[in-house]
């Protein structure tokens, strides 16, 4: 992670057996349940900050009260507490959560009151806002794709963030930078880099571009499937977030 | 943290399924089309500096079958060395045991989608008459496609015509003329399909095929698929959909397996008046449900068509009297006429000179 939020991110993944952070943030454990919560918080903040500046069409402050709010109340109701695997897509679950919270908060038309637990939130809603700025948002927008569609843009760059943390503690830095010129920078740039063009810029072998860049994808893929893992109630939810996300069948 | 595009969103999800082919001489630049078996590529051949398709299974970890399948598909292609036929060029396995093969990469459109620009009835049965000469080529080498369809044709912007995806083809023999081994299938004959199997696609599935009669499936299987092609060059719809041409009702097309057997076939005629009755009566035979019905061979097939284009009578429609006098009037339109008009002025001459 690179600051924009002080929540979850790959240093402080957990737990390390896998368990989903979905079934945690349910759990009897408080602290696992926080540590759990937290991580949740870390990879839904975002779409959720988007969700209710474009849908509810809420100003940017009264969007960051209602998504600090929004979080500090679902820990203090245990709102994932109450998710069925069965029913719903965890992700699905919680902007109907979200929903329900602002629908409430509109109604009773009172500014929220943020729990103890929101004060310990610090999201980057700049870079959020940032990002608003770049969406082409209209009329004709479909709200679930939308959050749906955020929701991966969020998880893709929490991931990349990750990869570049893992190339540098690993030595890796080429992969990166490899990886980043090609497949980040790539399909916006005018002109489609190749594979020989880097090979030249970088001082390396064409074959060497070449497996490079297939390390870096298939931990790029390794790690968006962890994330995937943590934040799926079942492993059916996970098989089918997979598929959806990343149109690949898990291992 | 990184800001993600829609263009580079969409690139990663992607880049995040392709294959590792950091141990081969290729290089992905995209993904082409993803199948029930394998997914196809463009990639690039660093040695031969050149573009080629690159299909690769689908699934790391499908399993020795779906390997074995794959390299069999390839086998068989490579076996088939036709203009009609996309080469093989190599095959290989990737670091995590998927298998793959590179192919000719193979610019044009599919048939189905060539269709929509419009074209005339002319070229449209002469792209079929091209489609039917891989075909009856793999047949000579004891090789059955199965899955014949607009989808699986690929018309190049030069009017070369590809038959691809062998991928369910079924091996009924080694040809008599070529040594053994010239066409390899591990295990049975029959390419490890087992009765009750029902591979190919509905709406151009012989009966016996959709009923998963494996053993009867033989040439005269394709020869149906061929004349469900046929049926939808004429009617832009594949054999099966009914009463859509008359009402204007959305096009339903046939159900799969047994259903499929049973369900009666629409004549191509009754929902386009303009196609011919001969070359109604040539893909009507085609798609006969029995199999003794239809062509023996799509050489048969084929040389109707050619008679068709020609002018000529064709085997599958017995001609009366009367139309027989019509196409030979059609026929020979131009000779009449003069003729006619030679008789008309000598008469008209005599007439009025008396000489």
């Amino acid at each position: 992670m690179d600051g924009d939020t002080d929540i979850g991110g790959p240093g402080r993944r957990f737990p390390a057996t896998r368990l989903s952070m979905v079934v945690a943030a349910g759990g009897r454990d408080g602290e696992v349940r926080a540590r759990a919560f937290e991580a949740l918080v870390a990879a839904y903040w975002k779409p959720v900050y988007k969700y209710v500046r474009i849908k509810w069409g809420a100003s940017n402050e009264d969007a960051k009260d209602l998504t600090q709010g929004f979080f500090a109340l679902a820990y203090e109701k245990a709102f994932f507490a109450r998710y069925d695997p069965a029913r719903a897509r965890f992700r699905t679950y919680l902007r109907i959560c979200l929903d329900g919270f602002v629908a409430n908060q509109r109604k009773a038309e009172q500014r929220l009151k943020r729990g103890g637990h929101a004060e310990t939130l610090s999201l980057d809603f700049e870079d959020a806002e940032e990002e608003l700025r770049h969406c082409d948002v209209t009329d004709s927008l479909d709200m679930e794709q939308y959050f749906h569609r955020e929701w991966v843009r969020h998880l893709f760059g929490l991931a990349v963030a990750a990869l570049r943390e893992r190339c540098k503690a690993n030595g890796k830095n080429a992969q990166y930078r490899l990886f980043e010129r090609y497949d980040l920078e790539g399909p916006d740039a005018a002109e489609r880099v190749s594979y020989a063009q880097l090979a030249l810029e970088f001082g390396l072998p064409a074959t060497q571009v070449t497996n490079y860049l297939a390390w870096a994808r298939r931990e790029f893929r390794g790690i968006v499937l962890d994330t995937l893992r943590d934040l799926s109630g079942s492993d059916e939810e996970f098989r089918a977030e997979a598929r959806l996300v990343l149109g690949v069948e898990p291992p | 943290m990184t800001r993600i595009s829609d263009e580079t969103l969409a690139h990663l999800r992607e880049v995040a399924d392709w294959p590792d082919l950091g141990s081969t001489r290729y290089e992905v630049r995209e993904r082409l089309a993803r199948g029930g078996m394998g997914t196809v590529y463009v990639a690039r051949d660093r040695d031969l500096e050149r573009d080629v398709a690159l299909k690769v299974l689908s699934l790391p970890g499908s399993g020795p079958e779906a390997a074995a399948r794959m390299l069999r598909e390839a086998r068989i292609i490579a076996q088939l060395e036709h203009p009609g036929i996309v080469p093989v060029h190599d095959v290989g396995t990737l670091p995590d045991g998927r298998v793959f093969y590179a192919m000719k990469l193979v610019g044009g459109s599919r048939l189905d989608h060539l269709l929509r620009r419009g074209r005339p009835l002319s070229e449209l049965l002469g792209i079929f008459l091209r489609i039917c000469e891989p075909v009856a080529f793999a047949h000579a080498h004891g090789v059955i496609h199965r899955d014949l369809k607009p989808e699986n044709v690929m018309v190049g912007a030069f009017g070369e015509v590809l038959v691809m995806d062998w991928g369910v083809a079924k091996v009924l023999r080694q040809p008599e003329s070529e040594p053994a081994g010239a066409v390899e299938s591990p295990g049975t004959t029959e390419g490890d399909t087992a009765h009750g199997t029902i591979l190919g696609t509905p709406g151009y599935m012989a009966p016996e095929q959709a009923r998963g009669e494996v053993e009867r499936i033989d040439e005269r299987s394709d020869v149906y698929a061929l004349g469900a092609i046929l049926f939808f060059l004429l009617s832009e719809r594949p054999p099966g959909s009914r009463e859509a041409a008359d009402t204007g009702q959305k096009t339903r097309t046939r159900p799969s397996g047994a259903a499929a057997a049973a369900t009666p076939l629409a004549a191509p005629g009754k929902m386009n008046r303009t196609v011919p009755r001969p070359l109604q009566a040539i893909c009507l035979k085609a798609l006969a449900p029995e199999r003794e019905a239809r062509y023996a061979t799509v050489q048969d097939l084929r040389a109707d068509v050619s008679r068709f284009l020609a002018s000529g009578p064709v085997e599958a429609y017995p001609e009366g009297p009367l139309e027989r006098v019509r196409r030979f009037v059609r026929t020979y339109r131009t000779p009449i006429v003069l003729i006619l008009a030679y008789i008309l002025m000598r008469t008209l001459l005599i007439i009025f000179t008396g000489r």
